[in-house]
């Protein structure tokens, strides 16, 4: 019976590699046209960029699994541009060119990646605004800069690491917004330091803009993004209280990253609220493995690790796998993974609590802010709801929240505001966020077209 | 705003047809990229806040949805161009 | 234990029961309302917003006819609409055995005071150019319309309790008895006593009522449901078909909701899940009727639990076995338009032993006592009971 992997990134690729190592032929599901996943997305076929312009520190990563992957080719079932929409038992739906696929599995290992989070602010859903990982593909995949002055706004390690590409591709950086205060940061040195050469290199970033006088702000609070049909100014509240504007036509922003567990939910693996890493995460032991017999979990669609970390889950993930099976294991291979990604897990938390989520942020945007983009529903709208005269019979939870104000019931299905929502929800409501839930999944995960008969 | 092209500039020329007027892009170019290259939006709102031009460009979020003739309803930023395609921003009344 | 005594209490807080609540509440009876989870939590909050009585069995006309003047005076009467709009209800024809059909309902809806407008094939065409060629023939109600099923139930309940009455989510009710003087109700370490009992508690109607002895063939029934991205809005009319394996309309601000066939459920946990054969097989249907949504995003599938009983029609009325225990439940899949008006005569039941709306059709023992249905209606032993 069949092994299904979902997402051909870093995750997706190791855990191929262990199980064709061990002599099976798994199904690799990927919606991409190609292989890489996000951060080593491939260029397509004619660009001619070389890795290292590409993918900077990480250029010998991303060859190294572009090259496993190509290997790993005739020795799998690789479907690109296929969409795995829904999970029941023993069973993944998916969709390719219009045409309709039921895929039985034994076991599947869910390798879905990671998008932005992001926090809305008035003007967001202005023509020029993108996630910083958005403008970062633009970049890396398409060999495009966002726009002609690029405010960089948000927190996480990523908010420098793409202005900084940006910055060496030849765009123009106008300014980097960080959220967090340096102190916060800085609070978290001794833990990021175990993080060994990604700490290093996060630090390279932020020198290497400073020395070319871009202009970095810490502990800042954003306060809107205007323009007339498109972004046109970017202003800010410095952490010493001072308002600024700059004008730009493009901001990139983003707050972290959350799971893309979408498969997870609908597969029935019960989620937990990770205070740390500020994210609902799908529960799994430390080898991938979930309580839904046959669901298995790796990478950054797991809980947010990084890719390095990826590599070691998804390859963590096929052994157990191979356990599932009856099959013998590698014992060191697997002691080796266990020990790269128990170690990993000091850093990951620093790295979360020096760039933490600003929930106050998003709990204290103003009313008239487009909360949900999808159905355009306003922060003051969810808030009446939540403040109905009758408190009992309002939304407790985000999805009662959803049914009676539309919020989350969009194209994106939560996507993008949920995290924010709860902080709105659980703020009006007087509770900690965790306490609002988080929106149920229902299939199908992405939208799917309406199909004639013949298409099944 | 328009994205910038930054690299990658010498690839072949594609051209294709953007609610009713040709257009130059790159072959290679995703739609959104060729579209938000030329003009800078990719649809109108529903519900009345105006443009949009995408936002994630990783196929997550859902608001870069655009009409392509003969091919229905697309996300632009994980369709390739094709030369010749005709794209509508204009949600046409089925 | 901790006991409360009350009036009446009710069962089940989807729309029935929170509409009796109401309609007590505004006499000035006290009643508590216990629902296990989320009020219109479960059919009444998923279903597809039909408000509608076009094509209803003969029985349900006079309820759905006293339903449709309430739905008229929700404003004033919850203060709200619900989003309800009297779009019309076109009941489609895809061949001449359908559309026999349709002429043949002709006589019952006359004979209802439902009016009906037969139209024929060509006119058909020309009225709605976006129906498929396969359509021939269509049925339009023009009273009828539709509504926003996510907003029913907590309006209605939020109005009981303006109007006095206690709502208790969350209240999962784990025994049922009566100690010869009044209904004594468990939930967890809490006593609920009333002289009334109202079991409005839709599929798990059936387990409240064997708890009073009266055994009732009641089977889960899932509708399964789709719901597209926005579209530019062109189908006005809430569009239905003889054999009702497919219903699709547009709401105002765009997405088409459709559905038919069945998802699957557990009605113990309780839990559901919408089926992708069904979603398939009901896109091709929803193509046959609107052949232009070829193409057009689905966005999101769903289902529920609605309790369906073997000959379509629910269970109204008074217990065979219990004074003072009433029923209300079993809706097979069209209870959401009936709402309002049951809690309107459950009340008259109550408090006046006493409704204009016949309810004969409807009684709670018309299953042989012998005998019972499985799921398609077919009868089997009685030890494989629903």
């Amino acid at each position: 019976m069949s092994i299904l992997i979902i997402g051909a990134g870093p995750a997706g690729t190791r855990a191929a590699e262990v199980l064709v190592s061990a002599g099976l032929r798994p199904i690799v599901i990927d919606e991409a046209p190609e292989n890489g996943g996000r951060i080593y997305q491939r260029q397509p076929a004619g660009f001619r960029r070389d890795p290292r312009t590409l993918y900077g520190f990480e250029a010998a990563k991303a060859r190294a699994i572009h090259d496993v992957f190509d290997q790993l080719r005739p020795s799998i079932d690789f479907r690109p541009r296929t969409l795995a929409w829904n999970l029941r038992q023993g069973v993944i739906d998916t969709i390719c060119d219009g045409k309709a696929s039921a895929v039985p599995f034994a076991q599947t290992i869910l390798c879905t990646g990671a998008m932005d989070r992001a926090v809305p602010l008035p003007g967001w859903t202005l023509p020029g605004v993108f996630t910083l990982g958005g403008s970062q593909i633009a970049l890396k995949a398409q060999g495009c800069a966002i726009g002609a002055k690029v405010a960089f706004l948000g927190t996480g390690p990523l908010l420098y690491l793409v202005a900084y590409q940006y910055a060496r591709a030849g765009a123009q950086v106008t300014a980097v917004l960080d959220t967090t205060p340096f102190a916060v940061k800085a609070a978290q040195a001794f833990g990021l330091m175990r993080g060994g050469a990604t700490f290093a290199k996060g630090l390279y970033y932020i020198a290497w803009l400073r020395a070319r006088g871009i202009r970095i702000a810490e502990g800042v609070t954003p306060m809107a993004i205007e323009g007339s049909d498109r972004v046109e100014l970017v202003s800010w509240r410095d952490a010493r209280g001072t308002n600024h504007e700059a004008a730009v036509d493009a901001v990139a922003i983003g707050f972290g990253l959350k799971p893309e567990a979408q498969l997870a939910d609908l597969a029935g693996v019960p989620f937990d609220f990770d205070p740390v890493q500020h994210n609902w995460v799908p529960r799994k032991d430390p080898s991938g493995r979930t309580s839904v017999g046959g669901v298995f979990l790796a990478g950054d669609g797991g809980g947010i690790r990084g890719a390095d970390l990826a590599e070691a889950a998804g390859a963590r993930a096929a052994w157990a796998v191979l356990a599932a099976r009856g099959l013998a294991a590698d014992a060191r291979a697997v002691a080796r993974l266990d020990a790269t990604l128990a170690a990993g897990a000091s850093f990951r938390a620093a790295l979360e609590r020096a760039f933490p989520f600003p929930a106050k942020l998003a709990a204290d945007m103003a009313d008239e802010t487009i909360l949900c983009r999808c159905e355009v529903i306003t922060a003051g709208e969810l808030r009446a709801a939540a403040n109905e005269a009758l408190a009992m019979l309002s939304p407790s939870e985000v999805n009662r929240a959803k049914a009676l104000t539309r919020v989350g019931m969009g194209r994106c299905q939560g996507r993008v505001c949920g995290a924010a929502a709860a902080e709105v929800l659980a703020a009006a409501l007087s509770c900690p966020a965790e306490q609002v839930g988080r929106l149920r999944g229902q299939p199908p995960v992405k939208p799917i077209p309406i199909l004639p008969a013949e298409a099944a | 705003m328009r994205l910038q092209r930054l690299a990658e500039t010498d690839r072949a020329a594609v051209s294709f047809v953007l609610d009713g007027t040709p257009v130059a892009a790159l072959e290679g170019d995703s739609l959104l990229t060729a579209i938000l290259a030329h003009d800078g939006y990719l649809r109108v709102s529903e519900f009345g806040d105006g443009l949009r031009a995408g936002f994630c460009l990783m196929g997550a979020c859902q608001d870069c949805w655009v009409n392509v003739e003969g091919g229905g309803r697309v996300r632009a930023c994980t369709t390739p161009l094709t030369g010749g395609m005709r794209v509508s921003r204009r949600i046409v009344q089925p | 234990m901790s006991a409360t005594s009350t009036d009446v209490l009710i069962v089940g807080g989807g729309g029935a029961g929170c509409s009796t609540a109401l309609h007590l509440a505004k006499r000035g009876a006290r009643c508590i309302l216990l629902e296990r989870g989320q009020i219109g939590g479960q059919a009444s909050g998923v279903n597809y917003g039909g408000v509608r009585q076009q094509g209803r069995h003969p029985a349900e006309l006079p309820l759905a006819r006293r339903a449709r003047d309430i739905w008229a005076k929700l404003p004033e009467l919850i203060g709200t609409d619900c989003e309800f709009e009297v779009t019309g209800h076109l009941k489609l024809a895809r061949n001449q055995a359908e559309e026999a059909d349709l002429i043949a309902y002709l006589d019952v809806a006359k004979a209802n005071g439902l009016p009906l407008i037969m139209i024929g094939g060509n006119v058909i065409h020309q009225q709605y150019p976006w129906l498929g060629p396969d359509v021939v023939a269509g049925s339009f109600a023009p009273d009828d319309g539709a509504a926003n099923p996510r907003l029913l139930s907590p309006a209605l309940a939020r109005a009981a309790r303006d109007a006095g009455a206690d709502i208790r989510q969350f209240t999962p009710v784990s025994h049922l008895a009566h100690d010869g003087t009044q209904f004594v109700v468990t939930s967890g370490e809490h006593e609920f006593r009333a002289r009334y009992l109202v079991n409005t508690a839709g599929y798990w109607g059936g387990a409240v009522a064997r708890a009073f002895g009266e055994q009732v063939p009641v089977s889960p029934l899932s509708p399964n449901m789709l719901v597209t991205e926005p579209l530019p809005y062109f189908i006005a009319p809430n569009l239905g078909v003889v054999g009702g394996d497919v219903y699709l309309r547009q709401i105002r601000r765009g997405n088409v909701i459709f559905g038919g066939g069945r998802g699957q459920s557990d009605p113990d946990v309780p839990s559901s899940r919408p089926s992708p054969e069904a979603s398939a097989a009901v896109m091709a249907k929803a193509l046959q009727l609107v052949p232009q949504l070829a193409g057009a995003q689905v966005i999101r599938s769903w289902t529920g639990i609605d309790g369906e009983m073997p000959d379509q029609i629910p269970v109204i009325g008074l217990s065979r076995t219990t004074p003072d225990l009433f029923h209300a439940f079993g809706f097979s899949g069209h209870g959401f338009q009936l709402g309002p008006a049951v809690g309107a005569i459950m009340s008259e039941l109550v408090l006046d032993r006493h409704t204009d709306v016949p309810l004969e059709p409807f009684r709670i023992d018309r299953f042989a006592a012998d005998q019972s249905f499985n799921q398609q209606g077919q009868r089997h032993d009685a030890s494989h009971h629903a």
